[in-house]
Order: C-alpha cells, then sequence, then structure tokens
C-alpha cells in the first residue's frame, strides 16, 4: 500500500488530499499512469507533467524514481513559499 | 539552528534580539523578513499558506545545515507560517550568524533561494474577485542556479 497526497491546486481539482491505493507500478511515472486510467480528473490534472512537482517519502524526484521501499509520495505544484 | 513553522503571528524584532544574545563571538547577524503584500488590483483580503508538515521541516533543515557548512554560520534560524495571513503580516524571516558579513548575507540569499522553490508551500490569494494560487515564477527556480 502506497500513501498518495495531493497540495494546492493539484488537491483542489482532485477533490481529494489523501488516499491510499494498492498499486503494481514499480515507478512514479509508471503509478501516474494507473491513476490516469482511473478516472478523467487524474487524466486531465497529470496531463502535463512540467506543472507537477513530486516527492517520494518526502523527498523531491521525477517521475523514473523507483517505488521500491516508497511508502509515501506527494504531488504538487511549484512551491511559492517565502 | 532552528526551524519553526507556525500559524501565528511572530515579532521579527523579538526573534532578533533572542537570537543575538545567544551568539557567541559572531561578527555579522543578518535578517531578512518576507511580509504578506497587497496584489496589483489592490483587493487582496487574506493570504492563505498550504504546506506539506512530514516535508517541509526535513527540507528546511537539510537546507539549513547545507548553508551551515558552506559558510561556516555561527547560527540560523527559520520561521515560516502557513495559514491565513492578512497584509502587512510577517510571512517568514530567515537570520544567519557569522564571523563577517558576506558569509552571513551569501547564506541568507540562499536559504531564500532554496526556501522559495524547494520547501513546500503555496500562496493563495483570496481577494474580492475570488481566489487564485500564486504561481511559481521563473526567476524564483533561475536564482538557485547561482549557488
Amino acid at each position: 500500500m502506497i500513501k498518495i497526497l495531493y497540495f494546492s491546486w493539484v488537491r483542489e481539482r482532485l477533490g481529494v488530499s489523501e488516499q491510499l491505493i494498492d498499486t503494481n507500478a514499480t515507478n512514479i511515472g509508471e503509478l501516474i499512469d494507473e491513476l490516469k486510467s482511473k478516472d478523467e480528473k487524474y487524466k486531465l490534472t497529470f496531463d502535463d507533467l512540467s506543472l507537477i512537482k513530486i516527492a517520494a517519502n518526502q523527498k523531491l524526484v521525477d517521475v523514473r524514481h523507483p517505488l521500491k521501499e516508497v511508502t509515501e509520495v506527494a504531488f504538487f505544484p511549484p512551491m511559492t513559499g517565502g | 539552528m532552528k526551524v519553526i513553522l507556525q500559524k501565528k503571528r511572530f515579532d521579527p524584532g523579538k526573534l532578533i534580539n533572542e537570537f543575538q544574545n545567544k551568539l557567541e563571538n559572531a561578527g555579522a547577524m543578518v535578517n531578512f523578513v518576507g511580509i504578506v503584500r497587497n496584489n496589483h488590483k489592490f483587493n487582496l483580503v487574506k493570504l492563505h499558506i498550504e504546506h506539506y508538515p512530514e516535508m517541509t521541516k526535513k527540507s528546511l533543515e537539510e537546507i539549513q545545515l547545507i548553508s551551515k557548512k558552506r559558510w561556516h554560520l555561527k547560527d540560523s534560524l527559520i520561521i515560516h507560517r502557513y495559514g491565513n495571513l492578512n497584509i502587512n503580516e510577517p510571512i517568514m524571516m530567515v537570520i544567519t550568524a557569522a564571523d563577517h558579513r558576506l558569509e552571513a548575507f551569501n547564506a541568507a540569499e540562499f536559504l531564500m533561494d532554496y526556501l522559495k522553490s524547494r520547501a513546500p508551500f503555496w500562496k493563495k490569494e483570496f481577494t474580492d474577485d475570488g481566489s487564485v494560487w500564486v504561481s511559481s515564477t521563473e526567476s524564483d527556480e533561475n536564482s538557485l542556479n547561482r549557488w
């Protein structure tokens, strides 16, 4: 099981802030494809990945990052702190 | 070294004094305070800041440690708020202390640049017309390249 978190407009568009999913994906890219195949909302939200940042176990990664040993994945737009 | 994340307003002057009182043999201290300013339409009602609690502290402590090693900092503080903020309130502050001013200035700028693009905070502006998530700028991302 992997915990997925969504923040900012990604969370608002999907209407969910966190979910637990069973996945066969081996990396983040495959996980995104799985999500996109589930629902049109995910397909639209993840359509342009240049707008989305990804964290695996609270560290920034890219779509090639393997899911082995990952328990938490987060999707969010580029940060705007400071 | 300390990272503070909180909802409530803080007093920059008080934090600066407390920080300075604990310093030992530092020749320079630099601080930067980010403040909520009105938008270009002058109709901002409030600013909301969302963050990713499990990652925020970790990522800030990581860049703090990097800056300490690189500029031999005597001490540093990062404080950042989340939740609802009003115009003119402080959003965040960094303080750095080093032997000399150049190290303290550089470390403070480095911390600000990294914090803006790498720490998981997102700003949402609430205005008379509705609400909008603030977009990141390319210049924020580009400013990382100088380090």
